[in-house]
């Protein structure tokens, strides 16, 4: 299966998108006859069909799932029928009041900016350097920062956590923050290292030979080109921290919960969890702000097409 | 270290000497620009180098209960830890869950990614979708799971309803269950970077084989895949350190105690539950040791690849 699946994805490789991409079609040509001589037509493949048979499950699950929490979470009582007997919101109020959600939100998105913001203005620069110089010792920083990003995050999560309560910092949203910056560190470097290997290095040099300092290349030249990449990273990183259950888990307490800790907590609270439909709605919360911060992020920026953008931009 | 060399290349000596000495640095790279890199190593050394440490120690200072009974004085932990079956059996249910989810993953993202590159109407609403599961995190999929999924869900009732089955399938709280939310977040996450990585690679590079005369399969075998090959191999990794990581869906929308009892929950029940931190470390680090086994794995397998510029530099 996994050959077919792997196969079915080449007929396109080049197909009617990319000769508009890079080269412009000649004038006159229109675009449906533009294909080349020896591409497969992209419709008639069955193995075409085989992947969009593929994604459509996917979706049926991603959407069942979705809505199934939604209606859960509206639904007064709902057993063995295909909807609940009555719709009400008022599970949304039960769970505002019963958990602090509005604090458990504000809690999350402290920890997130300041993990992002932290995590850029350190990965960055580390990831420039790493990206374009050469000096000692540098096969050992790359994978000291690599590992981090490659261990699973119990394994230095709880040595960590024994760490974080032997300095009496357990339970304090400063630990929260700091255990969250372990693995988002190495991950910016991670995700920014090959993203500022695609930039020429010409246009430094060109403004380092034209007499700019360092911080006039890095504010001037370096910035704009690398706003996607930091961007794009960002949202990863929030992604990341605002998901992240394992290292939060093992350092946060009572007032330094997230969001998903909160709901891991109410569906594993002693006695069976709380009601279904309690944590559904706080589940529904909780995508709903990430989803509104996705969509948001990705009207901005499209992360495929990433480093295609700083190549347009250079295009002479 | 590297920090300490960069100040004395750049004030501490006398002006003469300087010039050489920072010449001499500079020749080897080292100069005041390593400064940038001292932020990161610092977090690097206090927030992972010591504490893993710190927990490598732990290891070696096991718990009198433990001591007594497996022995083994100071290796108590590890003796423990491979004798005690209903531990190190968690190391292949791990393995069973993580490995065929990963590569799963990472081979499916491939033709979506390469299907989602052309332009085509609602390519970004289509791109957005896909990445959207990311969002969900692992407690809303566990709980999605369980209701569409469980025994009185709509995937059930709709599959007893076409009379595709009889009784209730078992899709949650059993491996299934845990594989399921594995693709689910795991697959977009896949995607996401292959994705990246393939926009990386410049067309005209393609452009110019298909001149050539080269077909799709030897476009693809002989030209992508080479440059994909290091992001290709980084997807791998990342996707298998989510799954093999596996924590809040194997208790929640699996068997916790039975088939999906895996090192993480181990390590999470000595520390939380038993508050043995020696053992906890002991896990935790063993769990650490046989992932960096696949991870290595998988970097032997990248060094034999195309190494260097995708081409994105144009």
């Amino acid at each position: 299966m996994a050959t077919q699946t792997l196969s079915s994805g080449t007929p396109q490789a080049g197909s009617p998108g990319g000769p508009e991409m890079d080269v412009p079609p000649p004038p006159g040509k229109k675009r449906s006859g533009a294909r080349v001589p020896g591409e497969r037509s992209l419709a008639a493949s069955p193995s075409t069909w085989f992947v969009w048979a593929g994604m459509a499950a996917f979706f049926i699950f991603l959407i069942g799932i979705l809505v199934s929490v939604v209606v859960d979470s509206l639904g007064k009582p709902w057993f063995d029928t295909w909807l609940p007997e009555n719709f009400a919101t008022s599970w949304y109020s039960d769970a505002w009041n019963q958990f602090g959600m509005a604090h458990i939100i504000v809690v999350t998105l402290i920890v997130a900016l300041t993990v992002i913001v932290v995590s850029v203005l350190v990965g960055v620069p580390a990831a420039y350097l790493l990206a374009r110089r050469k000096f000692p010792l540098k096969r050992t920083i790359t994978l000291l920062f690599l590992l981090p990003v490659l261990m699973p995050p119990i394994t230095y999560g709880i040595p960590l956590a024994t760490v974080m309560y032997n300095f009496g910092l357990g339970r304090t949203l400063t630990a929260v923050i700091l255990v969250n910056l372990v693995p988002s560190i190495p991950f910016v470097i991670m995700t920014m290292t090959p993203f500022i290997e695609q930039i020429n290095p010409t246009i430094e040099d060109a403004a380092r030979m034209s007499g700019a300092s360092m911080r006039r290349v890095f504010t001037k030249i370096l910035m704009p080109l690398l706003i996607p990449g930091i961007l794009a990273a960002s949202i990863l990183v929030l992604v990341r921290t605002v998901g992240m259950f394992e290292l939060t888990f093992l350092v946060s307490g009572p007032s330094s919960d997230t969001l998903v800790v909160a709901i891991y907590r109410a569906m594993t609270a002693a006695g069976g969890g709380e009601a279904r439909q309690l944590v559904s709605s706080m589940a529904v919360v909780y995508t709903l702000t990430m989803m509104v911060i996705l969509v948001v992020a990705l009207r901005f920026i499209s992360p495929t097409q990433l480093v295609a953008r700083v190549k347009e931009s250079r295009e002479d | 270290m590297s920090s300490s060399t960069v100040t004395e290349a750049t004030s501490t000596s006398p002006p003469k000497s300087t010039a050489s000495l920072r010449h001499r640095l500079a020749e080897r790279g080292v100069d005041a620009s390593l400064l940038m890199l001292v932020p990161a190593l610092v977090f690097a050394l206090a927030l992972f180098v010591y504490p893993f440490s710190y927990g490598i120690g732990l290891t070696f200072q096991p718990s009198p209960a433990i001591q007594q009974a497996w022995g083994g004085g100071l290796f108590a932990n590890y003796v423990a830890f491979f004798k005690d079956s209903f531990t190190f059996d968690s190391v292949w249910l791990t393995m069973r869950l993580a490995l065929p989810v990963a590569i799963f993953n990472v081979l499916a993202s491939i033709p979506v990614a390469f299907k989602l590159r052309q332009r085509f109407r609602g390519k970004k609403l289509l791109t957005t979708l896909v990445v959207l599961p990311i969002t969900l995190g692992t407690v809303l999929t566990a709980q999605g799971l369980l209701i569409f999924a469980g025994r009185q869900g709509w995937l059930n009732r709709f599959l007893i309803q076409i009379g595709l089955v009889d009784q209730p399938i078992a899709f949650v709280n059993n491996y299934w269950g845990v594989v399921f939310s594995l693709v689910i977040s795991g697959f977009p996450f896949a995607f996401l970077l292959i994705s990246s990585y393939l926009s990386g690679i410049d067309p005209s590079i393609e452009a110019a084989a298909r001149v050539m005369g080269a077909n799709w399969h030897q476009r693809f075998r002989r030209v992508i895949l080479p440059l994909l090959a290091p992001g290709l191999a980084t997807t791998s990794i990342l996707t298998f350190v989510l799954a093999f990581s596996v924590f809040p869906s194997a208790r929640l929308v699996g068997d916790a105690m039975g088939s999906t009892r895996v090192m993480s929950l181990m390590a999470f029940r000595a520390f939380g539950e038993q508050n043995d931190y020696p053992m906890a470390s002991t896990i935790a680090i063993m769990m650490g040791l046989v992932e960096l086994v696949v991870i290595a794995l998988v970097l032997v397998w990248r060094s034999s690849m195309y190494k260097g510029s995708t081409g994105g530099k144009g």
